[in-house]
């Protein structure tokens, strides 16, 4: 990675792997960790923060070389990342483009933080299940209880599983 | 349009269901007593798995008013549960049993996962701090028989806004209306939460916090009144300091409407003043009467009778 001239912003081109744009501002490094990459896995990880951005203002970029993100964690990505951009790399061509759209149900994911709630009673066949009520930042509702689970709820909660 | 629906919370009805059972109850009422056989054959089990007297004993009446039979779990410690049952194995079982069931539940969000195990009908009577379907249906029901309508009123709800599952249902059903103005008085460790706050922004209702009452009363045509309970302050001085403000009495409701009636849904215990039983405005023993009829609609409907 090198900055170029000081205006532009370059990295280097890579062969196969991930690119994730768009990414909040500052919401890079809380990516990575969901995504489990701690840097010991030996994967080259190039990743930049608060640059500008057109659409977002200043947004972050990951780049992972040699990681294929499996379609499941695309609505994790989504969660903390709303509408980034998964870019999928193959032999310097980017092969595969979607957005990480927050789905409309999450379930499984997370746990909702209400303690009455039923689906944090032990020894009941029940999955937390969310209805996603705003995408942008993300904005859940229990199905169960009726908990709103804010950004932020959701963003703690990714990261203390990790 | 309601026969085999789940009620797990008042939301779940439109205002078309509404009348339909309020029009239901009308013809109940004109009845006067008896045992009628539009349900015969047919078992309603009752799932309490939290204490209820007033609830329990009206479904109970309602369904043998109808000419149906009732299966009660009994105690929950002295039912299976005490050994360790959960509750989707034990609606499985009263699934297969009956043909409507009525659960209530300390934890939200039970109902929903029962009517989810669940083949047959599911009402909810009660479970958590917001869902009490069936006492916002007799809450509406009541107002409409006294005021003959609910729309174009202002309404005053007062006590435990944050916990009171009545009162969260209560407020809740008012977005299927055009009320004039909502009053919501409360201490303020108990206001409403944000997501019931929602509901009326998004209804486009009129609101307003307030913490004492005699600041609003002379405006009311409906004041429902809860139990603000001493367990919800982390400090007991707090709620000393507080509760004489949520008491009602016939001074407090000096400059009331004569037109003024208040609902409560019970039990009291200190927040309304015995002597205010005698006046015109108390409301709630009759209130409590209307829960058999109310119920008697809406398990017809459900059932088919």
């Amino acid at each position: 990675m090198r900055l170029d001239s000081g205006k532009e912003l370059i990295l280097r081109k890579i062969k196969d792997g991930t690119i994730i744009d768009h990414i909040p501002a500052g919401q890079a490094l809380n990516l990575l960790k969901l995504m489990g990459i701690t840097g010991r896995e030996g994967f080259t990880v190039a990743l930049v923060m608060n640059v500008e951005s057109k659409k977002l203002g200043k947004k972050d970029i990951i780049k992972v070389e040699g990681l294929e993100l499996k379609p499941e964690d695309t609505s994790k990505v989504a969660l903390i990342a709303p509408m980034a951009t998964i870019n999928v790399v193959k032999n310097y061509e980017v092969v595969e483009k979607r957005k990480a759209v927050p789905p409309e149900i999450v379930e499984g994911v997370l746990r909702c933080r209400n303690p009455n709630c039923i689906t944090n009673k032990p020894n009941e066949p029940v999955k937390p299940r969310f209805r996603t009520v705003n995408f942008k930042p993300p904005k859940l509702v229990c199905e169960y209880c009726g908990y709103v689970m804010t950004y932020e709820d959701i963003v703690k909660q990714l990261l203390s599983e990790q | 349009m309601l026969r085999g629906r789940d009620i797990l919370t008042i939301l779940d009805l439109s205002r078309e269901d509404l009348e339909l059972i309020f029009r239901e109850t009308d013809k109940l009422l004109e009845l006067k007593g008896g045992t009628l056989d539009l349900l015969k054959g047919k078992i309603m089990a009752t799932a309490f798995f939290e204490p209820s007297t007033r609830t329990r004993l009206s479904f109970q009446t309602a369904m043998i008013r109808l000419g149906g039979e009732v299966l009660d779990l009994g105690e929950v410690d002295k039912s299976s549960i005490a050994k360790g049952e959960n509750i989707s194995d034990t609606i499985r079982m009263l699934d297969s049993y009956a043909d409507v069931i009525v659960i209530r539940h300390r934890l939200e969000g039970a109902a929903k996962l029962a009517a989810e195990v669940a083949e047959n009908p599911v009402i909810n009577a009660g479970d958590g701090s917001r869902n009490h379907p069936t006492q916002a249906l007799i809450d509406l029901y009541t107002i409409r028989r006294f005021r003959g309508k609910v729309d174009g009123l202002t309404i005053g709800v007062l006590g435990d806004l944050k916990y009171g599952r009545a009162t969260n249902s209560f407020i809740a059903s008012l977005t299927m209306f055009k009320v004039n103005m909502i009053y919501l008085i409360s201490p303020p460790q108990l206001r409403v939460r944000e997501d019931t706050k929602e509901l009326l922004v998004n209804a486009g209702i009129e609101f307003k916090e307030v913490e004492r009452l005699e600041e609003v009363v002379s405006e009311l045509d409906v004041l429902y009144a809860s139990r603000i309970q001493k367990e919800r302050f982390p400090d007991p001085s707090e709620y000393e300091l507080v509760k004489g403000s949520y008491i009602i009495t016939p001074e407090t409701l000096r400059n009331a409407k004569d037109e003024l009636i208040i609902l409560h849904p019970l039990p009291r215990v200190d927040e309304i003043d015995f002597r205010v039983d005698s006046l015109p405005y108390a409301k709630y023993f009759e209130q409590a009467r209307l829960g058999v009829p109310v119920r008697m609609a809406l398990l017809k409907l459900i059932l088919g009778g």
